[in-house]
């Protein structure tokens, strides 16, 4: 996401901005074609509507007093939300690297039979949501799961009480680790692609063994990729919603949620606060990080193995298959058995499932796609053409709701919704609004934002600036060039952004659950629901539902590595 | 009889070792040309009869003047499936000197660094450095028990570490003084007195292959190992790189095995050539030696802009399409050869064209290479062999331009039975 930082800046656009530019065309010697001041005016727009919940929310802190802000913030409940959030961050970070870069050189660096599948095994749990693994392990090792009915069966009933609980600090870190610490599997693998074996190869005809210069020579060098892949795992572990909540662990993002339900809205709102600096901070060491990752020397390096595991290749096997085992085969096998599985007390009782509902997930990430793309248009058109400050400015200020956790994000437009517009515009307004679809699929753009400009701005950057200029030559209106020329050829990145937003919109949790209409259904509102309620059975269809449209959006990154 | 062979200043009379891009074309030229001569197996292997004698005097004879042994190639031969990349390589290199692998691209002299190296595990044969079997008799021993150094085509510095770390890198305890010590020594060798604390990002070509140097030959191995060390340069760099690596191999007293086709390097640095073809050698010598009496139309062609000349062998003289000549013109041709006919190794500066009258003429010029000093002249015989002559840079003729050629060698010529 801060890949782009490190682009040279045309000496005299960037640097002078505005003034620069409002020079070159007073001089009329501006070197390329500048974009339309509609364009600018919709791209700031854009930013502006995508940067407002954060001012929601200061506006409602802005109305807590002093006294009673640190009242809060110092309480023993502030402190100890903040202590475990830490705690859990910690522990899922270390283990994420602890699994992610032996997965990465093993199947990148050495012989492992079957790399290509362990290589995409490794990646796939990214793309399932963590609350479904947290929900697949509850019904398994939970109170009421499959271990405790399984141990009762064969009359080892007595040894229940005594088995460490899923609940708390143990579950929802094991849960975490296993579907966050991809981000440092796919960093790591990366950083070693493009590590220049050569120097592997001098390190060993410099007398050094193949561990003695992965330590030396390796790792120093991917260590910028380790760190960057950890701090993304720490900032999902800190915004993650799901997972503790079903797990029970109360990190920031649980206790904002009850506290919201539970009408602690100063409470909700000063967490909120903390929450935000937290992640702010991640935010500031991760562009410090990835500044530093372009080396830029070398010659490319090859993906083949450079090390030969010789008979120890079944036994290194087991590392990749123990963890496909733990995130894929465990969780799909327990869902797919309580599908099958009709005990009493598990597929009774609350209320079935519904095909409509799917149709309303479709139907609001359908929606949100659209928009998303609507949005994503003007900023990566813009961004695409223009390098100056405020271009920056605009395309980086998406990135913010998509950094903030969504549990804040939907706090925020509570605020919006329930009380500004209340006090500013009125009761019958305020009502129309608040937990209305255009609400939530305004949060699902403030999200997801970035998944659709990061597409379509790569597609704008590819075109050849001339083909407008020749469609104008050839009698084209501005407009006219757009539809004809423009639009065709970025149209597969808009597609892109907006089956990716589509996807990710269907497994969203946080929003959805705060902000979705009464009788709004979704399969997300509806798992939801009936896991709370301990009727697993239930839950297991639109859970695998969910895991297969999670599935769909691998394939691109799959693409994406064949080109590699 | 080799070393009767009248040299004069044959040496002096050759400009044309322009830059190893000409070198290059020269090497291909050599064998298309011959090709179009009507002589098909320009390239083949070592021809048979008196020449395949010869090539024996050659090979060795060094011995003696040379120290012990240090790097034995016994056999050895790769495979990458069913492709061959080196097919039973056999070479000796003596202690202190060094040894130039010279081949054409995809000859497999890389691969045999490698294997050296032990980068690469060979398929058979043994490989033997300082008397040790490091690989053979199905054993081998990885590259970080082998005292090899090797300097990598692209050198492949430590980015994240300085010069003086780069070069600290083999030793035995980087941190220590006698480290330190070893490390200014080898800088101050290579001329980067003052570099130790740069970031070799910010190092040119030439002093990234500087410090690469140093960084192998830190740790003191047996034999030191240069991948295509020069082709990353640039052009006018490579010159003055060479004499200063040379003299800095000198210097440090190592044995050394160097790859590269280009040609011009490999003859002026290298104490011996080992010139490669298709995975073995094809002939190994000082570089005068394998230059003048290449034992093989391969070698012959691949170095200097080659071409063939064929004649007949009669009782005193020779006959060729440009006249009859002196039989003593050709290196130790026997009586035994009256009556047959032969292939003479021709290159420009052997031959002259003079412009004459068409009716006279030899044949005319198809071509002419303008390289600054010199014109070299493509003659096409009437026969159709195709002849390269040189000439000073004022003498100017035109192409398709009816000239006579004369032998003007002052020197002994190879040969080869005719095909």
């Amino acid at each position: 996401m801060s890949a782009d930082s490190s682009e040279p800046n045309p000496v005299g656009t960037a640097s002078d901005g505005q003034f620069g530019r409002l020079r070159e065309r007073l001089t009329g010697d501006a070197g390329r074609e500048q974009p339309d001041t509609a364009l600018v005016v919709l791209a700031a727009a854009v930013a502006t509507a995508v940067l407002s919940p954060v001012v929601w929310l200061g506006w409602r802190a802005s109305r807590l007093g002093i006294g009673e802000a640190i009242r809060l913030a110092a309480s023993d409940t502030a402190v100890d939300v903040l202590a475990n959030s830490l705690v859990l961050v910690g522990v899922v970070t270390a283990a994420s690297v602890a699994l992610g870069v032996p997965l990465a050189v093993v199947t990148v660096q050495t012989d492992l039979p079957f790399r290509r599948l362990w290589t995409v095994l490794a990646a796939l749990p990214l793309v399932v949501p963590s609350y479904i693994g947290a929900f697949a392990y509850v019904s398994a090792f939970g109170p009421s799961g499959v271990l405790p009915d399984l141990l009762t069966q064969y009359g080892l009933g007595f040894v229940t009480p005594y088995l460490p609980t899923v609940y708390g600090l143990g579950g929802t870190a094991l849960v975490l680790t296993l579907f966050t610490y991809p981000y440092v599997f796919l960093t790591t693998r990366a950083s070693l692609l493009s590590f220049d074996t050569t120097q592997l190869e001098a390190a060993r005809t410099l007398n050094h063994s193949y561990p003695r210069a992965f330590r030396r020579v390796i790792l120093p060098q991917i260590a910028p990729g380790v760190t960057a892949g950890a701090l993304l795992v720490a900032l999902y572990t800190l915004s993650d919603f799901g997972t503790p909540a079903i797990m029970r662990y109360d990190v920031f993002t649980r206790v904002i949620y009850v506290e919201l339900n539970a009408f602690g809205q100063s409470r909700a709102t000063l967490l909120s606060l903390q929450l935000l600096a937290v992640t702010a901070v991640i935010l500031a060491l991760e562009s410090r990080v990835s500044a530093d990752t372009s080396s830029g020397y070398g010659s490319p390096a090859s993906a083949s193995p450079v090390v030969s595991l010789g008979r120890f290749r079944w036994v290194v096997t087991l590392l990749p298959a123990g963890v496909s085992l733990f995130t894929l085969a465990f969780p799909v096998g327990i869902l797919t058995m309580w599908l099958v599985r009709s005990g009493p007390g598990y597929s009774g009782g609350g209320l079935a499932f519904e095909p409509a509902f799917a149709l309303n997930s479709a139907y609001a990430a359908a929606l949100a796609a659209g928009v998303t793309v609507l949005f994503a248009l003007p900023v990566a058109l813009y961004a695409g053409r223009s390098n100056s400050l405020l271009a920056r400015a605009v395309e980086r200020s998406t990135y913010i709701g998509y950094a903030m956790p969504g549990v804040v994000l939907g706090l925020a437009l509570v605020f919006f919704a329930s009380q500004w517009l209340t006090q500013a515009v009125g009761v019958g307004v305020a009502r129309a609004v608040y937990q209305s679809l255009p609400l939530l699929v305004f949060a699902y753009v403030v999200r997801f934002l970035p998944q659709a400009v990061g597409a379509t701005r790569s597609s704008v950057a590819g075109i050849d600036r001339d083909l407008v200029g020749a469609a104008r030559l050839l009698g084209e209106t501005p407009s006219g060039a757009f539809r004809r020329v423009t639009l065709p050829l970025i149209s597969p990145g808009l597609l892109a952004g907006a089956a990716l937003v589509f996807l990710t919109t269907m497994k969203e949790l946080d929003t959805t659950l705060i902000l979705h209409p009464t009788g709004f259904t979704t399969i997300v509102t509806y798992i939801w629901r009936v896991q709370e309620a301990g009727y697993y059975g239930r839950a297991a269809l639109p859970a695998l539902v969910l895991v297969a449209v999670s599935g769909l959006s691998m394939v691109p990154l799959l693409k994406g590595s064949d080109d590699a | 009889m080799r070393d009767d062979t009248p040299r004069t200043d044959c040496d002096a009379d050759r400009p044309q070792r322009g830059d190893a891009t000409d070198g290059d074309d020269a090497a291909t030229d050599g064998g298309a040309t011959v090709g179009a001569s009507g002589d098909g197996a320009s390239a083949s292997r070592s021809d048979p009869g008196s020449v395949g004698d010869r090539a024996d005097d050659a090979v060795d004879g060094v011995s003696d003047r040379r120290g012990d042994p240090v790097l034995e190639l016994d056999g050895v031969i790769k495979r990458y499936g069913s492709e061959t990349a080196v097919s039973g390589m056999e070479l000796t290199v003596h202690e202190g000197e060094l040894v130039t692998l010279l081949g054409p691209s995809g000859c497999g002299k890389t691969t045999t660094l490698r294997m050296i190296a032990g980068l690469e595990t060979p398929t058979d044969g043994t490989i033997a450095v300082g008397g040790d079997v490091v690989a053979g008799h199905g054993a081998v021993r990885p590259p970080e028990e082998r005292d090899v150094g090797l300097v990598f085509q692209e050198f492949a510095l430590f980015p994240h570490l300085t010069v003086a770390e780069n070069v600290a890198f083999g030793l035995d305890d980087p941190d220590s003084a006698a480290a330190d010590s070893r490390v200014a020594e080898l800088l101050e060798l290579v001329g980067l007195d003052d570099y130790g604390d740069r970031s070799v990002t910010d190092l040119s070509g030439g002093q990234r292959q500087r410090v690469a140097l140093a960084r192998s030959l830190a740790p003191e191995p047996d034999v030191l190992l240069l991948d295509e060390p020069f082709s990353n340069l640039d052009v006018s760099l490579r010159v003055r790189m060479r004499e200063e690596v040379k003299r800095i191999l000198d210097e440090a007293g190592v044995t050394a095995v160097s790859v590269t086709h280009d040609q011009e390097e490999a003859l002026s640095i290298s104490d011996r050539v080992a010139v490669i073809n298709d995975g073995h050698v094809e002939q190994v010598g000082a570089p005068g030696e394998v230059f003048e009496h290449p034992t093989s139309r391969f070698v012959a062609s691949f170095l200097g802009q080659a071409s063939f000349l064929p004649a007949r062998v009669g009782e005193r003289d020779i006959e060729t399409s440009v006249g009859s000549y002196d039989r003593d013109l050709l290196n130790g041709l026997g009586d035994g050869y009256v009556g047959s006919h032969v292939d003479v190794l021709v290159r420009p500066d052997d031959l002259r064209a003079t412009p004459v009258p068409a009716g006279d003429a030899d044949g005319e010029v198809i071509r002419r290479q303008y390289t600054g000093p010199s014109f070299v002249y493509h003659v096409k015989l009437n026969d159709g062999t195709v002849l390269r002559c040189l000439h000073n840079h004022t003498e100017e003729f035109d192409v398709g331009e009816p000239v006579a050629v004369t032998l003007v060698a002052d020197h002994a010529l190879a040969w080869y039975p005719a095909q």
